[in-house]
């Protein structure tokens, strides 16, 4: 080598243009350089993935078995039934009155009118206590309005209705027939934000996990970045390979976070279309998609950021050379 | 180039590495700074690269004070300055070209400037044939001749060289030190600590004696 060249020995300022590029050509290098260290140790790796996997599996089946329940209980969603019982002395002809002026309200679809003599019939003939109705004074049963909300009336709105028609004078009692499925639909929301809870713990604890193991691999290379520092590098040049790091471990586990997912479905499938099949329904378990497993990978690569970032801050400023 | 005006530097432990110490070294210059261990030597270099700062007094290189240079610009500052350890600190699961390549890779050089400029490192130390080998697999002396290819290749001003020969056989101490005069000729202010009074007695060059953290001899410019 030339003295020619130490003569120069002027440092040469680099243009924006080119830190640019340098900085750019750093990332391709640092990805490139974690992506390598993460699959020369495959085993401890494959580790990491499938624990960061399991933990971000369990919130993301749950919900997409919710998913599946909800669907399911759509097609139960027909709206509810409201039952008015009217109170005794209300003849025919008010009740008829009645049954127009809560037909003519936009929220209800239909109203259909039982009189108390047609009730008891009915119960004298399907109850088998006709002669025991028959020895009675008087008809104990009430006059009965049956009101059915539109469709569009759902949850509360449709309470909402019962206790408006509960609150006229003629009726004695107003009931929501279909108080079981807002149940079912409480114990979905419920169920929802469980899910939630559990997710966000776990989502909290895949942050801690990557920490951690990026926490380690700065130990690893402790040596290494006090060599870096030594030399002139800046925190964010010694800090990017464990960005990269914490990143392909991320998104590994969204990979197998996907396919674990998917491997569960598809282990049901076959017993699920079975018991549906048994109640004369076409229900179809509907898994992921393209676009769940892609918001998964995503997912993953962020909480990997998130986790390394929490290591690299924490442990790579107190690396310092002695 | 390095200059020092009364410069303290106590620890947080209450030991004073140095006391007052004051003098210049002009751009151009090789100097040697002896004393024995634990005169001050380390603490010295340590100023000058910002691994420390002073406790008292002015530091100032190539015509900043060290004072004014804020944490976050310690790493450009360090860019300036090529330093070789006794140690060598070389990273060993990296081959002889990649350790010579790191401050360039740092400094963020394209990938055909690095090898040009590596390469011309490598030959200038002896060791151009060696660039694909592992230092586990040098010698020392060849070891710290990647350090000295290491230091050099980023054409710094300043080159800081803490016990370079350390643990070489005289020969070899020789010629890396003849290395560094090579170096100096062309212009790079040397600064070089060692405990080896009788080959640097030999070259002829300005010493500074330090003693308990006080400066004894080789002040005066």
């Amino acid at each position: 080598m030339s003295k020619s060249r130490i003569e120069g020995a002027v440092q040469s300022k680099t243009r924006l243009s080119d830190r640019y590029n340098a900085w750019l050509r750093h990332h391709r290098l640092s990805a490139a350089d974690s992506l390598h260290r993460v699959l020369d140790n495959l085993v401890a790796s494959l580790m990491t993935w499938l624990v960061i996997g399991i933990a971000m599996a369990l919130p993301v089946g749950l919900d997409v078995a919710l998913d599946n329940a909800t669907e399911l209980s759509a097609g139960w969603d027909s709206p509810s039934q409201i039952s008015l019982f009217l109170k005794e002395g209300q003849d025919s002809a008010s009740a008829e009155t009645l049954v127009r002026e809560i037909e003519a309200r936009d929220d209800v679809a239909g109203v259909h009118f039982v009189s108390r003599e047609d009730a008891l019939a009915e119960f004298s003939a399907l109850s088998g206590f006709a002669d025991v109705l028959a020895s009675l004074e008087k008809n104990p049963l009430p006059n009965l309005l049956l009101v059915t909300p539109v469709a569009s009336l759902v949850g509360t709105a449709t309470d909402g209705l019962r206790s408006q028609l509960a609150q006229r004078e003629e009726v004695a009692e107003a009931v929501l027939d279909m108080e079981w499925l807002q149940r079912l639909n409480s114990i979905m929301q419920l169920s929802r934000r469980l899910v939630m809870a559990i997710g966000g713990l776990l989502v909290l604890g895949v942050v801690l996990i990557l920490g951690n193991t990026i926490r380690l691999s700065i130990e690893n290379r402790r040596e290494e970045i006090v060599i870096v520092k030594l030399v002139g590098g800046s925190n964010p040049f010694v800090r990017r390979p464990f960005l990269y790091t914490g990143l392909w471990y991320g998104v590994g586990g969204g990979f197998f976070a996907a396919l674990l997912v998917s491997l569960s479905l598809w282990f049901l499938e076959s017993p699920v279309s079975e018991l549906a099949a048994l109640y004369q329904s076409d229900f179809e378990l509907e898994g992921l998609g393209m676009m769940g497993a892609l918001n998964l990978l995503i997912l993953g690569g962020l909480l990997g950021l998130a986790g390394a970032w929490l290591a690299v801050t924490r442990h790579l400023a107190a690396i310092q050379p002695r | 180039m390095i200059c020092f005006e009364r410069v303290s530097k106590r620890y947080d432990e209450g030991h004073d590495a140095l006391r007052e110490v004051s003098f210049e070294i002009a751009k151009d210059d090789l100097v040697f700074l002896t004393g024995h261990s634990g005169a001050g030597k380390s603490t010295l270099m340590r100023l000058v690269m910002l691994m420390d700062r002073a406790t008292r007094g002015k530091v100032i290189v190539d015509g900043i004070d060290m004072a004014s240079i804020p944490n976050r610009s310690i790493p450009a500052h360090r860019r300036d300055i090529g330093v070789v350890f006794q140690n060598h600190q070389l990273l060993f699961d990296r081959c002889v070209f990649d350790n010579v390549a790191l401050p360039l890779v740092i400094a963020g050089y394209d990938h055909r400037e690095i090898g040009r400029r590596v390469r011309a490192a490598l030959d200038k130390v002896g060791l151009l044939n060696r660039e694909r080998a592992l230092p586990v697999t040098l010698s020392g002396g060849e070891q710290q001749r990647v350090g000295i290819a290491r230091a050099v290749v980023g054409k710094p001003k300043i080159l800081l060289a803490d016990e370079p020969t350390g643990n070489l056989d005289p020969a070899l101490s020789a010629e890396i030190m003849q290395l560094f005069e090579e170096f100096n000729q062309v212009g790079v202010t040397v600064l070089i600590a060692s405990h080896d009074l009788i080959l640097i007695s030999k070259l002829r060059h300005r010493i500074i004696t330090l003693s308990e953290g006080r400066l004894v001899t080789g002040g005066a410019l």
